[in-house]
């Protein structure tokens, strides 16, 4: 089976209708970025407090942020969290609310406004749902309903974190009732726990709590880090080809960085660490596919000197088809999976990486291929020698005295 | 099959064996409970697959400068009221931000010399600089200061594992985190309850230096009998064990008998360190605060000759003769070794936090979307990798097998490497061995496509799987090497989770370095060598 046998498509001359593509994306991206959403940061680089919290039935996003502003968190967004069917909410309090003076205020405020929920039986008895397995523990050894002497200790400790696994690996989270214990741990533990601990109807999945200081560094960190990446392509491309070869690639990996973040801008979605991290996985895999391209091209400017550079760039784009789709196909196969079956946690990221093959694949040939043409022909506009080639001495014109080493 | 493809595959099948030791490490029985467990030791899981809690603390470092400079003021004082010297006032001008520095004003100029000349004397770690209207700044040299800092934060990292080991946190992680200033890193895998933890860290009591009474004594019977049946009301029973007492008891643990009230707790303690006495023996320095100071003047006036006891969490560590009253500073001495005067000192500093500790940043991930993210990775990964095999079946044929044999043996590597470097594995970690089999998949892309254009030019099959690797090797070589740095880069300057996706990302490349080409030339040669002539290759 074979896709692309012996293709010949003049990639070269449809540039324009690749430029006004990209063009139209980057545009909307911009605007966007400077008009409509802004660039949606996440927490890590915005600071404040995020509290995933998981239900036992379906939550009501309104009542709850009710809850919280009677509490007196005046800034909070409360919104659906994941599927639908996961019964997940994202609550959220900005950096004003997340100083440093009291790191953890926010979220103790948040807990204590949705356990006053709960109904008057439950007054005095601690939430079983958002308890430790600690805490278990203690109540068990001080109530000790199965008469343990000597070995009470251990055997407590094991009975809470068998309750705690319970809760967590079995019912994500979050136990129905006191009861449904029953087949975890001896009858006489689960009456004990019916008198110390009541089972509200949420369990906290996930705390993210950055202050402004923590923040501010992970963005300066984010910003050097993709500042070297970019710094490291081009040296190692300008030794490897000649500087043009770098610029190209440099400027072609921007392109799709840009097109990235301004999808992230147009669909609202968070820009977090592990995006970052993805967009950095991106370059690194934009500038794999130029590579590709450019090696090609170099192997056949050595044989084919007597064409001109676009012939020769179309050819070299040709013959790594095959390779440049399929390659992208399957990568984007798996980063599809990721998207699909990885879960919420990984949504960003997989995102980040499924428009970051699409877009770094299509830039290979449609950006970074015509920069090196069209600098060279600017070169021979202006009288020079072209350059874009990739020897010491090369003119792009026959030399047979010349020795060419690869 | 000639000699030299032997010798390959004896390679191939050493290194397969060498990295699937890295993956199961030694299992305890071969059953699937068994190794699955086995994995479980070998692969560390990530605070994001685990459930846990990641903390950033800061160091008020300014606290314990703060502590040094009113330290030096009291001495300052007393000092110039000694030497007969007249000052107006002498103030801190901006404790906030400039704890280290100190203004003296009001220094008649006919006292210059003398003023300067005691402060070089008794305030060594200080100097002097002229300031308008008789004024001077005394300021903490610039080394000195920051050697202060830093060793502030060390103390403060020593202290909150002492405290964590206590609340027996399996594999915690307590590091000095590069990205910020005087900032600790702490990662309690499986702990659900912060509060708890933060408390624990930030208690201050856990040191008091007390008056010993009698002992030691073999077992609490003996002290009872020793004090006729009946304990003192003031006094405690109290185990532990003396590290450098004249009796050679080092089995078991001796009881002590230790008056209740303290002269001196762990807020009073500044700092201790390994020293000398004046026979030149190991022995332990301790510096108190300038409120310490006082109260330990009066405690060991009074008491010269008796015991001194060091109780750590109300265990006694080490029973010491008062030589002389002590102030700020004092040596305790006995037969220790060096070893001892180490582990003493650190005992002794681990029980005091020099400065307080603000929290920067605070993460829990509790166990239950631990485990969800695991079967989310695992299932995306089943899901990626299956189609990349079939896929690889389909359209390379027989070659396609070679692949997928290749990228089998890559996860083999990449995992085994992941087990020798105890590396952690996170969810975008999981992520990062999917892209890797997304990516390994292309060198083998690469090849193939070469080995195609070369066979459609009219080449053997011998000749055509030769061109195509040579040719697709530099290229090969060119896109990991931009990954790996891209990758590396992102590991140093990534935290926790992105550090994992870095790690397998670099793993998984490195070894699909080895698989795609060395195990699928080996593998092509040998279906080769079993060719007979001009039969083709089924690629």
């Amino acid at each position: 089976m074979e896709f692309f046998r012996n293709t010949n498509i003049d990639f070269l001359g449809k540039k324009w209708y690749f430029l006004s593509f990209s063009l139209i994306f980057s545009v909307a991206g911009l605007l966007s970025m400077a008009f409509w959403h802004g660039i949606p940061l996440g927490v890590d680089f915005r600071g404040g407090t995020l509290v995933y919290v998981k239900y036992s039935h379906t939550p009501d996003p309104d009542a709850i942020h009710a809850d919280i502003d009677r509490a007196g968190l005046k800034n909070a967004r409360v919104q659906r969290y994941g599927l639908a069917s996961n019964n997940e909410l994202l609550i959220q309090l900005d950096i004003q609310e997340t100083s440093e003076q009291a790191l953890d205020k926010g979220k103790t405020q948040i807990i204590q406004a949705l356990e006053g929920r709960a109904s008057s039986a439950s007054a005095g008895k601690q939430d079983l749902n958002n308890s430790s397995s600690l805490a278990l523990a203690n109540y068990l050894l001080e109530k000790d309903p199965l008469h343990l002497g000597m070995d009470a200790n251990p055997r407590y400790t094991a009975i809470a974190q068998a309750i705690v696994n319970d809760r967590d690996k079995v019912k994500s989270g979050v136990l129905d009732s006191i009861d449904g214990l029953k087949g975890v741990v001896d009858p006489a533990v689960v009456a004990s726990l019916g008198d110390g601990f009541f089972v509200s109807d949420f369990g906290i999945r996930n705390v993210e709590i950055v202050g402004p200081q923590v923040g501010q560094q992970l963005r300066k960190q984010a910003i050097l880090a993709t500042l070297y990446s970019l710094a490291g392509m081009l040296v190692y491309l300008a030794l490897r080809f000649e500087w043009i070869y770098g610029v190209a690639a440099v400027l072609t990996v921007f392109h799709d960085t840009l097109i990235t973040v301004g999808v992230f801008s147009l669909l609202n979605k968070e820009i977090s660490l592990t995006v970052i991290a993805a967009i950095l996985t991106l370059i690194g895999y934009s500038n794999n596919d130029t590579i590709v391209v450019f090696d090609r091209i170099r192997e056949n400017i050595k044989l084919l000197r007597r064409e001109k550079l676009s012939d020769i760039v179309n050819k070299s784009i040709n013959q790594t088809l095959s390779r440049t789709i399929l390659t992208a196909g399957l990568t984007f196969l798996t980063v599809l999976a990721l998207f699909l079956f990885g879960g919420e946690v990984l949504r960003g990221f997989s995102l980040a990486l499924v428009i970051g093959i699409l877009i770094g694949t299509y830039s290979s040939i449609a950006i970074a291929a015509p920069i090196l043409v069209a600098y060279q022909d600017w070169r021979t506009e202006r009288g020079q020698r072209p350059i874009a080639m990739p020897m010491r001495t090369g003119t792009g014109q026959n030399s047979p005295k010349e020795k060419i080493k690869v | 099959m000639n000699k030299n493809l032997t010798w390959k595959w004896i390679v191939i099948v050493a290194v397969l064996v060498v990295f699937v030791l890295g993956v199961f490490g030694n299992p305890a029985n071969w059953s699937s409970k068994g190794l699955v467990a086995s994995i479980k030791d070998q692969i560390h899981l990530g605070l994001d697959l685990r459930g846990g809690t990641h903390l950033i603390l800061q160091v008020q470092v300014n606290d314990a400068v703060n502590v040094d400079s009113d330290n030096a003021i009291a001495r300052l004082k007393e000092d110039m009221r000694t030497h007969k010297l007249s000052y107006a006032d002498i103030v801190k001008p901006d404790p906030v931000n400039h704890p280290e520095t100190v203004v003296v004003k009001g220094v008649p100029p006919e006292q210059t010399t003398d003023f300067k000349n005691l402060v070089t004397d008794r305030l060594t770690d200080y100097e002097t600089a002229s300031a308008p209207e008789n004024s001077w700044t005394v300021s903490m040299k610039p080394s000195i200061l920051a050697d202060l800092k830093n060793r502030a934060v060390q103390q403060a990292i020593e202290t909150i594992r002492n405290r964590i080991d206590a609340l027996g946190v399996s594999e915690p992680v307590i590091q000095e985190h590069g990205l910020g200033a005087y900032q600790i890193l702490v990662q309690l895998p499986g702990v659900d309850d912060p509060a708890r933890v933060k408390e624990i860290m930030q208690s201050t009591a856990m040191l008091e230096i007390k008056q010993s009474l009698g002992g030691p004594y073999s077992s609490e019977q003996a002290a009872l009998q020793d004090k006729g049946g009946v304990l003192p009301p003031d006094a405690v029973l109290m185990p532990g064990r003396s590290i450098g007492s004249t009796r050679d008891n080092e089995s078991g643990e001796n009881w002590y008998l230790i008056s209740r009230a303290s002269a001196v707790t762990g807020r009073d303690l500044r700092t201790a360190e390994p020293s000398t006495d004046e026979n030149g023996q190991p022995a332990v320095r301790f510096i108190l605060t300038s409120e310490g100071g006082r109260k330990f003047y009066s405690f060991t006036s009074g008491h010269v000759g008796d015991n001194l006891a060091v109780v750590l969490d109300n265990k006694v560590q080490e029973v010491a003769v008062i030589k002389e009253a002590i102030r700020d500073t004092g040596i305790i001495n006995g037969r220790f070794t060096q070893q001892q005067v180490q582990d003493l000192s650190m005992t002794l500093r681990s029980g005091a936090l020099p400065a307080g500790i603000k929290y920067l940043e605070e993460r829990t991930v509790g166990p239950s979307l631990g485990a969800d993210s695991i079967k989310s990775g695992v299932r995306a990964a089943i899901a990626g990798m299956l189609a990349v095999l079939i896929f690889m079946l389909i359209y390379y044929r027989w070659a396609g097998v070679n692949a997928d044999v290749a990228l089998i043996f890559n996860l083999i590597i990449l995992l085994g490497f992941m087990g020798f470097f105890g590396a952690v594995l996170t969810l975008p970690g999981i992520a990062g061995v999917i892209l890797t089999v997304g990516m390994g998949v292309d060198s083998n892309v690469l090849i193939f496509e070469r080995i195609r254009e070369e066979l459609r030019n009219g080449k053997t099959p011998a000749s055509a799987v030769e061109q195509g690797f040579a040719h697709a090797w530099i290229t090969i070589v060119d896109t990991h090497v931009t990954t790996i740095v891209s990758a590396a880069i992102l590991f140093i300057f990534g935290t926790g989770p992105v550090k994992g996706f870095a790690t397998t990302l670099v793993f998984g490349l490195a070894a699909n370095l080895f698989t795609a080409v060395f195990v699928s030339r080996v593998i092509f040669d040998w279906i080769l060598s079993r060719k007979q002539r001009g039969e083709a290759l089924s690629i």
